[in-house]
């Protein structure tokens, strides 16, 4: 069953229209067969403290990571969570969460690692739809559950490991962290816990491009325009280019993944999960400090 | 588990968390939350003299105030925004664990108390750190105040 797009005119100018709808098109089709509405967010409480009516919670932390290895879930795991919580495979899933979708956006990344094929997000996410003043709900649904296929985890066309970073030197890479993260500075503060990783700094020829600059004050994603303006003219991405982001673990570079893929249309964008946690703490990985972008690493001499 | 440098009302918290199944521990968090009182007026009045606890994902502000007496009991005083409630039931398991407490007591806590509240596994590393932080921020205003 296939549920129509969000004709929104903002959605229109975005390579992929199809992958967002505004809380107006969520509330007219709350309830609808056919949909099912994810909530998702960084705080495993925060779902708990109240939601929109018929959504189910989906917790990275808990529900998408396998408990013993870095590593996500796999496909007999997924298949068991998306039954769980009322999926089927031709389900169109809505995602949202709080702080401009970035854990909702990881979310789904995530549910297109399974290539589940329709995801969406809600533009402006759990805050905009509170600003409204829309309903919510503490009730938790009980969802009858689904028939959901076991399908195998691919990572090839989404996901960058370390050594594919380590290959990918000379083309673009984004760094979505804070600046004073970028530079370096940020890696503890003098009698504070350590922020858990050994080096500072950012993968050398990485441009910074901080997350939260591709969202609006109220959550939602710029427009068309201003997201050209900030990856293409201001970041030097051209389209047709191989694209790798990276944060911290993943979170923040998901919200640029699905930017760059869904809303710019670029082809091959890839999310590096392992981000700085791994970089940052991996032994001989090359790091550049400050502000500048650095040069790439010689290749290793053999 | 028994530990003489745990202050009963604490001890007490922590044996009702590790008392029920993961699920109502985070339930039990949310009640924290919930219930974390809010600031007296000559705070909420004066952000500025609460210190923010920026190890924590959401912005948690804490002050405490420390008696003039022998045994320098500590009034413990918390500010989270509602969105934050993983932040909230820290704070608030720590309010009614330490407040009134005698300074030598609370510094006494281990500071791996977090830890035992049997929520490592379904809270992120990287939020536990926050609650570390804010036991490790308390006991260090404390000891400024002491030294002061």
């Amino acid at each position: 069953m296939s549920i129509a797009p969000d004709t929104t005119a903002k959605f229109t100018a975005y390579a992929h229209p199809e992958r967002l709808v505004s809380t107006d098109w969520l509330a007219a089709h709350l309830g609808d067969e056919g949909i099912a509405v994810v909530e998702s967010n960084e705080d495993i409480l925060l779902y708990s403290t109240g939601h929109i009516p018929g959504a189910v919670n989906i917790d990275w932390h808990t529900d998408l990571n396998d408990e013993v290895t870095r590593d996500y879930i796999d496909g007999e795991a997924f298949a068991r969570l998306m039954s769980a919580k009322g999926i089927s495979r031709d389900t169109t899933i809505i995602v949202y969460g709080d702080k401009s979708n970035w854990w909702a956006a990881y979310a789904l990344w995530v549910f297109t690692l399974f290539g589940h094929e329709d995801v969406r997000l809600l533009d402006g996410g759990r805050d905009k739809w509170l600003a409204e003043k829309r309903e919510t709900t503490r009730e938790v649904p009980s969802p009858e559950p689904a028939d959901y296929p076991v399908v195998p985890r691919n990572d090839d066309a989404i996901r960058a490991f370390r050594e594919d970073v380590t290959a990918h030197f000379g083309k673009p890479l984004i760094d979505v962290r804070s600046p004073e993260e970028y530079s370096g500075e940020r890696t503890h503060m003098p009698a504070y816990p350590q922020e858990g990783t050994l080096r500072g700094g950012h993968i050398p020829t990485a441009a910074s491009v901080p997350w939260g600059k591709a969202a609006n004050a109220d959550g939602t994603f710029r427009d068309r325009a201003e997201l050209e303006a900030l990856y293409l003219d201001e970041a030097g991405l051209q389209p047709g280019d191989d694209v790798i982001a990276y944060c911290r673990i993943g979170e923040r570079s998901s919200h640029t993944w699905f930017v760059l893929k869904h809303l710019l249309g670029f082809e091959s964008v890839r999310n590096y999960d392992g981000s700085w946690t791994e970089w940052g703490n991996a032994v001989r990985a090359p790091i550049s400090i400050g502000s500048e972008r650095g040069e790439a690493p010689a290749p290793a001499r053999d | 588990m028994s530990d003489a440098a745990v202050p009963a009302a604490l001890a007490e918290i922590i044996d009702d968390f590790n008392a029920v199944t993961e699920r109502e521990r985070l339930e039990l968090l949310l009640e924290f939350s919930d219930e974390l009182p809010a600031l007296p007026e000559r705070f909420s009045d004066h952000p500025e003299l609460l210190e923010q606890v920026v190890e924590c994902q959401s912005p948690l502000f804490l002050t405490l105030e420390v008696a003039d007496t022998a045994a320098h009991e500590v009034s413990l005083y918390f500010s989270a925004p509602p969105e934050a409630p993983t932040s909230r039931g820290f704070a608030g398991v720590l309010q009614e664990g330490l407040d009134g407490l005698p300074a030598a007591e609370i510094l006494a806590v281990p500071d791996d108390m977090p830890d035992r509240l049997g929520l490592t596994r379904a809270i992120t590393p990287l939020r536990m750190r926050g609650m570390t932080s804010m036991l490790a921020r308390i006991k260090r205003k404390i000891t400024e105040s002491l030294a002061g």
